[in-house]
């Protein structure tokens, strides 16, 4: 690549899209813990897709932050939009690293469980396994993102914290390779 | 079959250092340890209901639930696969109807894989409730399908099916200086304990195992642990040979008993122990009850028990202890451990096993050949075995060699033997690559067929495995990567972890669907593995992908169906339980081919 190619722009913002896949929001919660510095972050990104802007489907961006990882079709097909649509995308949390708390369900049958969940669970009567072509159908396992596609940047957690998600995304903003040493690192 | 559990416990006098061969007998009544049973020995043996339970859940060849009644492993290295033994497995498979590790409804037979049996010299192989059967044809495999079907009990099958062939084609110093029991003995007594020990040091003796340190160093930490004193010190020698492609052990032993037994006997005079432990793996049940007689008659001869040749005061006998189906017993601390009867996870090291080892007292491990070849030294003096060899590898190697060739089985060479004069000798054609010393050791490329077999250049434990050009090497290391696999003992992450991923990644790369990206983790897993393991396993369980990356490159590139980064999983394949639930079709419930 020559040096004109990758000619940064100094004053534009640089474009962030944020999701959640299979997660529990908890990593965008800890994303909103850095409290009063959202200000000045809202001066250096620009939000595309994210559940705070309510944006579905990101355009061409800098930065892609997903939390969660795949437990279904949908799951898989939002990260193919974001592989495709961001420079550097990271897997942020546990669930994005390793299944995290949704692949506790990979020892069993996916059949048995939406069997017992919609037809023989306790309480349950007149039950049917919902078909709406409108619904994701569940992998048979929850995988971790970089089991389908190129992940950059793992950022470990449950959730990562305030101060981790600052470091790294103060750093890519300034242009370094992101680094979280010691204290920041945490795998719970 | 009613279990008489007392008697069994009885015969190994209530001592629950013999779990491991309290468990085997259990299963060879029985067919497996039953909850029950776990419960009972745990009492009756005075240790926890977790100590039982967690040595049946280790080991192969002992199982807490029941398998078939006529229970059926094939050898799965790769010199079996090579030879043919997964067309015939499927074979057996598709006459019984099972997937592979199933027991059949009405509890006949199970069929399942099992690591190398050290018949590579004439597999196919399998184990049927234990029984070695070589040479295995599609005939043989319908034979043995209607004996099972006709219920016929093992020890009616026909004793052909049972035979063992021996192919020693190449003797030099070890295999062919004969040795009349007790010379060896005699010769150590009257040259004296220490000056036995200086001898073997002097010739320059190191170990046969494949690590190489030095024999008469170990005797010499042995004999002087705990300052020289009294102690209960102990010789043990390793023959759990589960390195695949490895089958010199057996030879060995078949052949050559007196002589490993006189070098036990001669090390127990040196070291001052007074008694000898042999670890013999499981997959050799042929040579049980000849190793026994044999040991029945040097007792006879006064050559073990009390006294032995007369020296009063060296009194020194020889117990058998049978393996149970684990390779990483034959690292010498898990060895050790699973004589004590616990699973066979290696020991923090130090203390070595020559200052704490069984039973946490002075041990020598050797391995089989190691102590054939002290006999002999005892005999003749350093300088017989100086004489050949080279200058930090004085003797000879016994080679297993197997795979491509014309004349597959034992050679002995002196060290510093070309790789290329093995190959010639033993007929091998357009040779592509050699594994020496197993999936452990060093795979060669046909470009370094002119490095040589020493502990200078290409050491080796014994195996030699060929494979020629219409091989494909991926395939070969991925059997390797499925052996270590299956070969962790679990204990420590980096090997758990790394050997089961190595294991995935080249069944993606083999099946061709594989992309740069595996091939770059494999790089990086491998490494850890050999960085942060706990023991040799770990260590070395990256070699051969590490080996094969460096000099089979393009045998993976052409395999790569893409340089990018793909799935890891079939995609659409990932959907169709949830298809089925829900019996959708549509277009949303698959990913399309693009997309996977």
């Amino acid at each position: 690549m020559t040096r004109a190619a990758v000619e940064i722009p100094t004053k534009k913002k640089l474009r962030v899209a944020t999701t959640s896949l299979a997660g529990c929001f908890g990593c965008h919660m800890s994303l909103l813990d850095i409290d009063e510095r959202l200000v000045p972050l809202l001066e250096l990104v620009e939000l595309d897709a994210s559940p705070l802007t309510d944006i579905k489907h990101p355009g061409p961006c800098d930065l892609g932050l997903i939390e969660g990882g795949l437990c279904n079709a949908d799951n898989v097909r939002m990260l193919r939009v974001f592989r495709e649509q961001c420079k550097v995308l990271v897997a942020m949390g546990a669930c994005a690293i390793n299944g995290g708390l949704p692949a506790q369900r990979n020892h069993l049958d996916i059949r048995d469980c939406l069997q017992t969940v919609y037809l023989s669970g306790h309480g349950v009567e007149r039950g049917f396994i919902p078909n709406d072509p409108e619904l994701p159908l569940p992998l048979k396992q929850v995988h971790p993102l970089h089991d389908v596609v190129k992940i950059d940047y793992f950022l470990p957690g449950c959730p990562p914290s305030a101060e981790a998600i600052w470091q790294f995304l103060t750093d890519i903003i300034a242009g370094r390779t992101p680094h979280l040493g010691h204290g920041l690192i945490k795998y719970d | 079959m009613a279990l008489n559990l007392s008697a069994i416990v009885a015969r190994h006098g209530g001592d629950p250092s013999r779990l491991v061969q309290i468990l085997r007998d259990v299963m060879d009544a029985e067919g497996h340890v039953a909850p029950p049973v776990i419960t009972a020995l745990a009492s009756t043996l005075g240790v926890s209901r977790g100590q039982v339970e967690g040595v049946v859940g280790f080991y192969s060849f002992l199982d807490s639930e029941p398998r078939g009644k006529y229970r059926v492993l094939f050898s799965d290295n790769i010199t079996d696969e090579l030879s043919g033994g997964h067309e015939l497995r499927q074979r057996m498979l598709d006459a019984f109807r099972l997937e592979l590790g199933e027991v059949s409804r009405d509890g006949l037979v199970s069929i399942g894989a099992t690591s190398c049996t050290g018949l590579c010299d004439q597999g196919p192989a399998m184990l049927v409730n234990g029984r070695a059967i070589a040479r295995l044809t599609p005939a043989r495999i319908g034979a043995i399908a209607s004996l099972i079907r006709g219920e016929s009990p093992m020890d009616q099958w026909p004793d052909n099916l049972f035979v063992i062939d021996s192919h020693i084609e190449r003797k030099d110093l070890l295999l062919s200086t004969p040795l009349s029991p007790g010379e060896a003995i005699d010769a150590a007594i009257a040259r004296g304990a220490a000056a036995t020990i200086d001898e073997i040091a002097r010739s320059g003796l190191r170990g046969r195992g494949g690590a190489g340190f030095g024999t008469g160093q170990k005797w010499a930490a042995c004999a002087a642990a705990h300052g020289g004193g009294p102690a209960e010190r102990y010789v043990v020698c390793n023959a759990d040979e589960g390195e695949p492609g490895t089958f010199k052990d057996r030879e060995l032993f078949a052949h050559y008993t007196d002589l490993v037994l006189e070098g036990m006997t001669v090390a127990g005079f040196a070291v001052g122990a007074q008694k000898g432990l042999i670890y013999l793996r499981a997959e050799y049940p042929f040579l049980f009850a000849p190793l026994l007689a044999k040991l029945e008659e040097r007792r006879r001869a006064g050559l073990l028990g009390r006294d032995v040749r007369g020296a009063r005061g060296f009194d020194f006998d020889i117990e058998l202890h049978i393996g149970a189906g684990a390779y990483v017993c034959g690292e010498e601390s898990a060895l050790i451990e699973s004589l004590e009867g616990k699973r066979g996870i290696p020991r923090n090291r130090p203390p070595f096993p020559v200052t704490h080892g069984y039973k946490q007292q002075p041990t020598v491990v050797n391995n089989v050949e190691t102590l054939a070849v002290a006999a002999l030294i005892a005999k003749h003096g350093a300088d017989f075995l100086r004489a050949v060899g080279t200058a930090k590898s004085s003797g000879t190697k016994v080679l297993s060699v197997s795979g491509d060739v014309a004349r597959p089985g034992i050679y002995e060479y002196p060290f510093g033997v070309p790789v290329a004069r093995v190959l010639e000798d033993a007929g091998a054609r357009d040779t592509q690559a050699v594994q020496v010393g197993g999936p452990s050791g060093i795979l060669l490329g046909a470009n370094e067929l002119g490095r040589r077999i020493s502990f200078e250049d290409v050491p080796s434990a014994g195996a030699f495995m060929v494979f020629d050009t219409t091989r494909d090497m991926l395939a070969v290391v991925e059997n390797f990567t499925r052996f270590f696999a299956h070969e962790s003992c679990g204990f420590c992450t980096p090997c758990r972890v790394g050997t089961t991923l190595s294991a995935q990644m080249m069944k993606r790369l083999v099946a061709g669907k594989g992309s740069r990206r595996d091939m770059k983790d494999l790089a990086k897993v491998t490494q850890i593995m050999k960085a942060s393991s706990h023991c040799g396993l770990g260590h070395t369980a990256g070699n051969p992908v590490i080996d094969a990356l460096a000099k089979f490159r393009p045998s993976f590139d052409r395999k790569l169906r893409s340089l990018d980064v793909l799935p890891t999983f079939d995609l659409d394949e990932a959907l169709a339980p949830a298809r089925e639930a829900t019996a959708r079709d549509d277009a949303e419930a698959h990913f399309n081919e693009e997309e996977s």
